[in-house]
């Protein structure tokens, strides 16, 4: 092995290259500001020591923020995580890849089929599976039916930080239609193990397009009331415009992605950039914001509900009506993955998920890492994001980077 | 891609390339390296995004793989940038300087493979496992199951699966408790 010192470290680089590479190198912004850190003594009498959570109703999950506050303007904020961590990724390598099916739905709540999803590809990119067309359809379906269950939920938890109780309310009263709607598809309410390797379980019940299209109408029905209650409302207008901006250019250091990004104005979609499943065959345009801002996230989240509502009426109109919906695997209790890694990636409702998989060419996976959208979200940029404003907006802040705990401990 | 990988390779010495898709690449460089090469592909070609830091545990060669994940915002292209380093010995230059998010995944790796990333900020604050004193989890010599069996005792109604034995502890409560000594373990933890 190398060793750790500088003179070494010429020797590896070609010497017609070494003056250009020094200066790149050297790093451009030695002095960033999330390096440096401000110290409070709490002695003094002037600032005050709290925690928000871990149990707590405007934090979302089971992560607690310690907050230090001048009056009740925050100056400065640790995040603690922990109260989740369920060990996933370590279970895995001790299980084999058709066992941890039930294992990776379970690293998000709201939305767990992107993970099964994203491990599901993983696999079959390793393996060099070919999923059957019509599966491709009923999975960017289901994909989107999650995404529209997760962003809704995540619209009503944004009213009720603000005090609007009612919106939260309507909001997981027709998360429930969908979560029926998965309960007819799938058998499993919030957790479904429906997308695995060579497809999905099994095709749609008979009659179900049209009972999907009728919750997708209740759905729509209820976007045009929170308009009309939430996105009017003076006190939502007063709290939430100009409060917690991220400026564009944090996106790069602090790897904002998904809506929160789209709001600060960045094109990253991966719906769109790196289109996978059949998203490259429908037709939609990525939905950009640009004041960045708590009201702007959450009218995009809105806007967003309304593209995937839109999304699923096409893919309806236009998936195979028949066909086979997956195709026949190895044994897969003694089904050995070739060696290799890969990385494949999806767009859920916060932002991108991704899944690091390396396999050794055994029957069990020597590494699955999860790459969640609120890892750096809920740890980097919360704790400079919170800064400077009143102790009463945090809870909102919060909900607006849409955390969600079990994928930040895994 | 292609003209991405040959102006690295000019730079640098490569020591592997694996090509798993058309938009994603593998590249294996040297330790001393790898923070110029991540550093030239940040600043040069344009991969201003972190997707993650994360380790493997190659227990059986004595190293750890890390990857650093690099995605580029305008090509849409993603390379993964591997590095080896020394199980024994674990420390890795850090690279909180370049992205903000750095910080937390380097602090995740030291809590959970035990790799030091000297001035990385907080980097050896416990994250997730406040008050683990245990070698790091994620490490392959850690036995999940042997843990579990030495930390926690066996808890009433959770301690058997054979349903020979379940039927006899319905049917012989007593008896049971007797035979496997179940209020002597609870008692013992409890006595701590």
């Amino acid at each position: 092995m190398a060793s750790n010192k500088w003179s070494e470290n010429v020797a590896d680089i070609k010497p017609e290259a070494k003056e250009e590479t020094r200066k790149a190198a050297v790093p451009h912004v030695p002095e960033a500001f999330w390096t440096q850190e401000e110290t409070f003594d709490l002695s003094s009498g002037k600032y005050l020591k709290i925690w928000q959570g871990p149990q707590h109703p405007g934090v979302t999950g089971n992560m607690a923020l310690e907050l230090v506050v001048e009056g009740d303007i925050v100056r400065s904020c640790k995040t603690h995580v922990g109260y989740l961590h369920r060990g996933f990724e370590k279970l895995m390598e001790r299980r084999k890849y058709i066992q941890c099916f039930p294992i990776v739905c379970r690293i998000c709540v709201p939305e767990p089929d992107t993970n099964e999803y994203l491990f599901a590809a993983a696999v079959e990119e390793l393996a060099n599976i070919e999923i059957p067309e019509k599966a491709a359809w009923i999975r960017t379906f289901v994909l989107e039916l999650s995404r529209t269950a997760s962003l809704t939920m995540g619209l009503g938890g944004q009213a009720g930080a603000f005090g609007l109780g009612t919106i939260g309310q309507w909001a997981v009263a027709h998360r429930d239609y969908i979560l029926d709607l998965f309960e007819e598809l799938t058998g499993g309410r919030v957790y479904h193990m429906y997308i695995i390797p060579g497809g999905v379980r099994l095709d749609f019940p008979d009659g179900f397009e049209d009972r999907v299209r009728a919750v997708l109408d209740k759905i729509e029905h209820l976007i045009g009331d929170i308009e009309k209650v939430m996105f009017n409302n003076s006190v939502f207008k007063a709290r939430a415009k100009g409060l917690g901006v991220i400026p564009r250019e944090w996106i790069e250091p602090f790897g904002i992605t998904g809506t929160t990004a789209r709001a600060a104005g960045a094109p990253l979609d991966v719906r769109k950039n790196n289109p996978y499943l059949v998203y490259d065959q429908l037709d939609f345009e990525m939905i950009l914001g640009s004041a960045s801002d708590v009201y702007e996230r959450t009218l995009l989240r809105k806007e967003e509900i309304l593209l995937s509502i839109r999304l699923i009426r096409q893919i309806l109109d236009r998936m195979p009506k028949a066909g086979p919906v997956r195709r026949k695997l190895p044994n897969v209790l003694h089904w050995k993955v070739p060696a290799g890694e890969t990385y494949v990636r999806a767009e859920s409702g916060r932002g991108e998920m991704g899944y690091y998989l390396v396999s050794d060419g055994s029957e069990y996976p020597r590494r699955v890492h999860v790459r969640g959208a609120s890892y750096t979200h809920a740890m980097a940029l919360l704790e400079h994001l919170v800064k400077g404003i009143s102790i009463a907006d945090v809870a909102g802040v919060m909900t607006s980077l849409q955390t969600c705990p079990p994928e930040i401990e895994r | 891609m292609k003209d991405i990988l040959t102006r690295l390779d000019s730079r640098f010495v490569i020591e592997r390339k694996d090509e798993t898709r058309s938009n994603l690449v593998f590249i294996t460089v040297k330790k001393p390296v790898a923070i110029e090469v991540i550093t030239y592909l940040r600043d040069y070609e344009g991969f201003r995004h972190l997707v993650l830091i994360s380790a493997v545990d190659y227990i059986e060669r004595n190293v750890f793989q890390l990857t650093y994940l690099l995605h580029n915002y305008q090509l849409h292209v993603d390379i993964g940038v591997r590095v080896e380093i020394d199980r024994q010995h674990p420390q890795m230059d850090s690279i909180h300087h370049l992205w903000a998010a750095a910080g937390v995944y380097q602090r995740e790796l030291h809590e959970m493979f035990g790799i030091d990333f000297p001035g990385s900020p907080h980097v050896a604050e416990p994250m997730i496992l406040e008050g683990w004193d245990n070698i790091p989890p994620m490490r392959k010599e850690f036995d999940t199951k042997k843990y579990a069996e030495e930390t926690y005792f066996p808890r009433e109604g959770r301690f058997k699966q054979d349903p020979r034995e379940v039927m006899e502890i319905k049917l012989y409560p007593v008896d049971t408790e007797v035979k496997y000594g179940i209020k002597q373990v609870v008692r013992k933890r409890r006595g701590h």
